[in-house]
């Protein structure tokens, strides 16, 4: 449908609900979603807003191509300022509540200020009301979406909502929608919490609509879906065994942080591996994963659904936990697992339970659990402080950290500010394994070089899906290098930037850029949209959203010299492995990076650079 | 000499029959290439999408120059990827 050309500005301290059109140049400009998004946050909001006041505003955006038959069309983006990093906070989630939003009517719906008290926005197509949320405080993500739908009396209303997390705001609560999808990253929930803002329920019957040219769009997305399915990485690799088969392939290449990247490889990987996950239990005799599973639209299916075991100490006493649900995911696992040295499957899964119940970020939680730790074993920390004894490896610690953190019990409070504030607190900020604020996910940038880059000026702070050398440097796609050196990772590191801001904002999933390039991204957009659509504009457009969201960062007060990596990756080497001895050359990528860029040497966009890109 | 031999994801049928862990141990002559293990084990050219000695990438164009060493550790996966 292209755009719908509406959005919803949502005045939470007015209590009011109001249409106003679609900004088309701004959509010509920045396409969608992550993009258009942004460009709304960067106009109507200061920088150096507190991400947690009512001036911060938090923005829920769709693409062009979500709701339509673009395979993976079912993506929306939560756009805010961050309160884990005080950066640009962009989130994306699939699941089927972005498609929902535009079978409604809207493109984009637009919070600002603060409700008096708890409150949920009801959408259902042009009627939008605020509802009191009064009796959902305090509920997880799971009842509340249950309630919500018990209420409406319609199983179809599709909810995003925060849990105990974003209420008590964990700086990285995330927003969980269809119960096990979420805009996971930099605390997106956290701000939806300081709004007094619930749940976001959905319904839209208007289906789609607006295709510029239907029979080019049905021919474009026919053809996209084919590359999908003969290719053997989103046809077979990725919905056969999810993600998580990541793990004994980063792990063999000495790229897994193990025990807060102390090591780079982790002994029980293989026990936390999607092909653990396929193996027979010995208590029960069933396999940890029970199926696949798809979000709107999407013809790969990479999500995971597993039954935890009945017996395991985390859930013997609760039932609740016993039914199939979302997970693992590589991510989570990591996180849960090896970053803390927990090698226990069923307890990795049971903390992603409650992370998806109470809305938490498994990847910044797990992380900073992994800080905690070693923290614990230096005797920083103590038992007495922590409330169980924590030394890496101990999947009890585990499960009790991820519960008081949820429910902001205890020490959970402290583990609930991430590795930065709390590493700072307790006099060890270097043990905090982020960028800007925010943990890495799960490569190792002493054995993936690339990714040291990526990560050091990804915009929300480390992350991977902001540029995921990882596809070139270890899986070869489009391109085979070599992950354990520097030379010619500044152009692949703003390639993938630049042509990931297009798959994010064009409202598709980034898992199809495995099989796809832009080239096939380009035809379904351009018979989608109004407006040139050629590659050359998408490549201009990419670019624009980064050094936008570079721009906002500069002005929210970060420099240069924020683009940098914990001292434990620049300046210990790997242990093991393909890496041994080898730190991050950041040092040697950055200044290489910034001229690629076109920035100056302090990492600002030139006046040259703003007037090509038109900022 | 004594090599590690690794199959993973789906590539673990082709493990003889009570392989545990992905991992076989195996006592190979020496001068065995990584290619001539692929095809002893019968493991579709295709399919060995992703291999790796001791943790580095050996490219299709090395398999069969790429001799193995005492104690090197062969993995193989199909074609897949993460996030």
């Amino acid at each position: 449908m292209g755009w719908n050309r509406k959005v919803l500005r949502v005045n939470l301290t007015a209590g009011t609900c109001q249409e106003e059109p679609l900004n088309m140049q701004w959509a010509q400009d920045y396409l969608g979603s992550r993009g258009l998004a942004t460009k709304y946050l960067v106009s109507e909001t200061d920088p150096k807003v507190d991400p947690l006041s009512p001036d911060n505003k938090m923005i829920m955006s769709t693409g062009p191509l979500t709701g339509t038959m673009a395979s993976t069309g079912g993506r929306y983006t939560i756009v805010t300022k961050g309160p884990l990093t005080g950066a640009i906070a962009c989130s994306n989630s699939g699941g089927f509540f972005g498609a929902e939003m535009k079978f409604a009517g809207w493109d984009m719906i637009i919070f600002e200020g603060k409700s008096p008290k708890p409150v949920y926005l009801f959408l259902e197509n042009e009627k939008a009301e605020l509802r009191d949320a009064g009796h959902l405080w305090g509920k997880s993500c799971w009842e509340t979406e249950e309630t919500i739908k018990h209420e409406l009396q319609d199983p179809l209303v599709r909810v995003s909502s925060i849990g105990l997390a974003g209420e008590n705001q964990v700086m990285f609560a995330c927003v969980v929608n269809d119960l096990h999808r979420a805009a996971g990253r930099s605390g997106v929930g956290a701000v939806m919490g300081s709004k007094n803002l619930k749940a976001v329920a959905l319904r839209g019957t208007r289906g789609t609509s607006g295709i510029k040219d239907f029979p080019a769009f049905m021919k474009a997305t026919t053809e996209a879906k084919k590359v999908l399915a003969d290719n053997a990485v989103t046809g077979q690799g990725l919905p056969k065994f999810g993600t998580q088969v990541l793990m004994n392939v980063i792990n063999e290449m000495g790229a897994l942080p193990t025990r807060n990247h102390r090591d780079v490889q982790f002994e029980d990987a293989g026990k936390i591996s999607a092909e653990a996950m396929h193996e027979k239990r010995p208590s029960d005799g069933k396999a940890h994963l029970v199926t696949n599973a798809a979000c709107f639209g999407c013809t790969i299916a990479c999500g995971r659904i597993s039954e935890i075991d009945k017996g395991h100490f985390t859930v013997k006493n609760s039932p609740q936990y016993w039914g199939a649900s979302g997970g693992l995911e590589y991510e989570a696992a990591w996180a849960l697992g090896a970053a803390n040295g927990v090698g226990d499957l069923e307890a990795l899964q049971y903390a992603n339970l409650i992370c998806n119940e109470q809305g938490m970020d498994p990847i910044s939680f797990g992380a900073t659990v992994g800080a905690v730790m070693e923290m614990y074993e230096m005797g920083v920390l103590t038992k007495e402080q922590l409330g169980i004894e924590s030394p890496f490896g101990s999947p009890e610690a585990l499960a009790k950290m991820v519960e008081m953190t949820a429910r902001g019990e205890g020490f959970g409070k402290e583990i609930g500010l991430g590795s930065k504030r709390l590493c700072e607190k307790y006099g060890h900020p270097e043990l905090s394994m982020s960028v800007k604020g925010q943990e890495f996910p799960a490569y190792d940038s002493r054995a993936i070089q690339g990714m040291g880059l990526a990560y050091a000026t990804s915009n929300r702070g480390a992350c991977h899906l902001r540029g995921y050398t990882v596809a070139s440097e270890v899986l070869g796609i489009p391109v085979k290098t070599d992950p354990l050196v520097t030379e010619g990772k500044p152009e692949l590191v703003k390639a993938f930037q630049d042509a990931t801001a297009v798959f994010d904002s064009a409202g598709i999933c980034v898992f199809t850029s495995f099989a796809w390039t832009l080239a096939d991204v380009q035809p379904q957009l351009a018979a989608a949209c109004e407006g040139d659509w050629s590659m050359e504009k998408l490549n201009e457009v990419g670019e624009r959203i980064w050094n936008m969201e570079r721009q906002y960062n500069n002005a929210a007060g970060f420099t240069a010299k924020d683009d940098n990596l914990p001292p434990r990756l620049t300046t210990e080497p790997a242990k093991t492995g393909p890496a041994k001895g080898l730190v991050n050359g950041l040092a040697t990528m950055l200044p290489e990076y910034y001229k690629v860029r076109g920035w100056t040497p302090e990492g600002v966009p030139t006046t040259e650079t703003r007037e090509r890109l038109g900022l | 000499m004594k090599i590690a031999f690794k199959l993973f994801a789906s590539l673990s049928d082709y493990l003889p029959p009570g392989s545990r862990g992905n991992r076989l141990e195996l006592d190979v002559e020496e001068g065995t290439t990584v290619g001539e293990l692929i095809r002893r084990y019968q493991v579709p050219e295709r399919s060995a999408h992703l291999v790796l000695v001791n943790g580095v990438f050996v490219s299709p164009a090395d398999r069969f120059r790429h001799r193995l060493k005492e104690q090197d550790e062969l993995a193989i996966w199909p074609p897949i990827a993460g996030g």
